[in-house]
């Protein structure tokens, strides 16, 4: 299978085989005029199996949304059809609005406007924890 | 420290200084009864405790300071639909400091980050209640004269009691600590307690469902609730609910000075035959409730 070659944009790489729709969604790349190619199930020495995005535009990527999914994720900025650098994945110490707290007695669900915040507990394990309730996120 | 929100917040030796302090009240209550004159406590209790403001008033009112508030949903702003934020906004122009009870988990952080009055935490949901803990420490601190090298066994819900969670927490930091943990299955405490708490800082602990045989080896016991409506089915409940009931016959094999602990209401899990066993002191235990929140609010105006 051939996926055409992009000139300018990003190759969000060794994401796990099946987490790709996931990661798109998070993302927003729904939203869009570009094209997108997922890849699913790709073949990867060092996985078995992957899945891969490419945008073909240069975009602002929340990183945060990709430490959070997995910072073993690589994302690769093309300019002139060469790879010109690999962004750094970390695992972020907070994400905010990236994930909603689901505890129905948690102050988030009623409070107007209320940021949805999760703290890195557990770097080990990678636990977040909502900051209010201290729920454990899913 | 500007509020107090969560009872592992504060350090051992923040905790230390107001037990000091709350011994010294006890010792001399006349030195402190005008140190908060002209100063007002509102009490917000978005949710009915009786008893946890009770508490902060007679402390307030025992510093020579007045209190202000309203003690249930209905009768604030917030039944109307007002958010947590602008309540606070708005009392935060008329109070100096802030006692709050919601039923939202998270509510009085929320309320911190919107006043720069200080917000003390009077319990939000099933989550922290921090004043609670330092009652018990408090409690701990007058009975046994120290935090190290305590047995000290939790007995009856210890999956869903918060005061159970926040000491075993809260304790964890002395040396030589060890935790009898009794109860139902059911009723265990939560395994990230277990893992984040006990397991990572390398405390002692035993699990197990029979209060009798724990008995002999504690220092201290610290009893709560086991509610009906924690069963999933009524024969369970009738089983067990005896089990950790706390009647003298229990105690024969106790030590001399263990002290018996409750964060009251009791229902029915300690028969009023202990009450009146030296080894209870759940009802000094509310009296330090009333002399930690002194010592706590005169820590938070920062009164000397
Ligand atoms: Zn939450």
């Amino acid at each position: 299978m051939r996926i055409d070659k992009i000139e300018n944009g990003i190759v969000i790489d060794h994401i796990k085989s099946g987490q790709a729709m996931e990661l798109y969604k998070m993302l927003g790349l729904e939203k869009l005029d570009c094209q997108v190619a997922i890849i699913k199930n790709a073949e990867s020495g060092k996985m078995g199996r992957k899945d891969i995005i490419k945008i073909d535009q240069m975009i602002d990527l929340n990183l945060d949304i990709i430490g959070y999914v997995d910072p073993e994720i690589t994302v690769n900025i093309i300019r002139n059809g060469e790879r010109e650098k690999v962004a750094h994945i970390e695992l972020p110490d907070e994400v905010v609005d990236i994930i909603k707290c689901k505890n129905p007695r948690c102050i988030t669900t009623t409070e107007q406007e209320l940021p949805h915040v999760f703290k890195l507990t557990d770097k080990e394990n990678r636990v977040y924890r909502c900051l209010y309730c201290e729920s454990k996120a899913k | 420290m500007k509020h107090l929100i969560d009872i592992m917040e504060l350090t051992v030796e923040e905790i230390d200084e107001m037990i000091a302090v709350a011994k010294d009240i006890i010792a001399d209550p006349d030195k402190y009864a005008e140190k908060c004159k002209r100063k007002k406590l509102a009490t917000l209790f978005f949710e009915p405790s009786t008893r946890t403001r009770l508490s902060f008033e007679a402390a307030m009112y025992e510093l020579g300071g007045n209190v202000i508030g309203f003690s249930e949903a209905q009768s604030s702003s917030a039944a109307k639909g007002e958010s947590v934020a602008d309540t606070i906004r708005t009392v935060g122009a008329y109070a100096d400091i802030i006692a709050m009870r919601h039923p939202k988990e998270g509510a009085p952080l929320v309320a911190s980050r919107k006043t720069i009055v200080p917000i003390i935490n009077a319990g939000d949901g099933g989550h922290n209640h921090p004043t609670q803990t330092l009652t018990d420490l408090l409690t701990i601190s007058r009975e046994k004269g120290r935090f190290n090298d305590l047995t000290i066994g939790l007995c009856g819900d210890l999956k869903f009691g918060r005061t159970v969670h926040s000491l075993i927490s809260a304790m964890s930091r002395y040396e030589n600590v060890k935790f009898v943990l009794i109860s139902p299955d059911e009723l265990k405490i939560p395994e990230y307690l277990k893992e984040e708490v006990l397991i990572k800082n390398n405390i002692e602990f035993v699990e197990t469902a029979d209060l009798e045989e724990a008995m002999p080896q504690l220092d201290v016991l610290y009893m709560t609730r086991v509610q009906r409506e924690r069963f999933f089915n009524e024969q369970d409940y009738l089983r067990l609910k005896d089990s950790y009931i706390l009647t003298p016959d229990k105690l024969v094999n106790a030590k001399e000075d263990l002290s018996i602990l409750h964060p009251l209401p009791r229902v029915n899990e300690i028969s009023t035959a202990v009450d009146d066993d030296p080894r209870a002191v759940y009802f000094e235990q509310v009296l330090n409730g009333k002399y930690i929140r002194m010592a706590l609010i005169l820590k938070l105006l920062e009164v000397k």
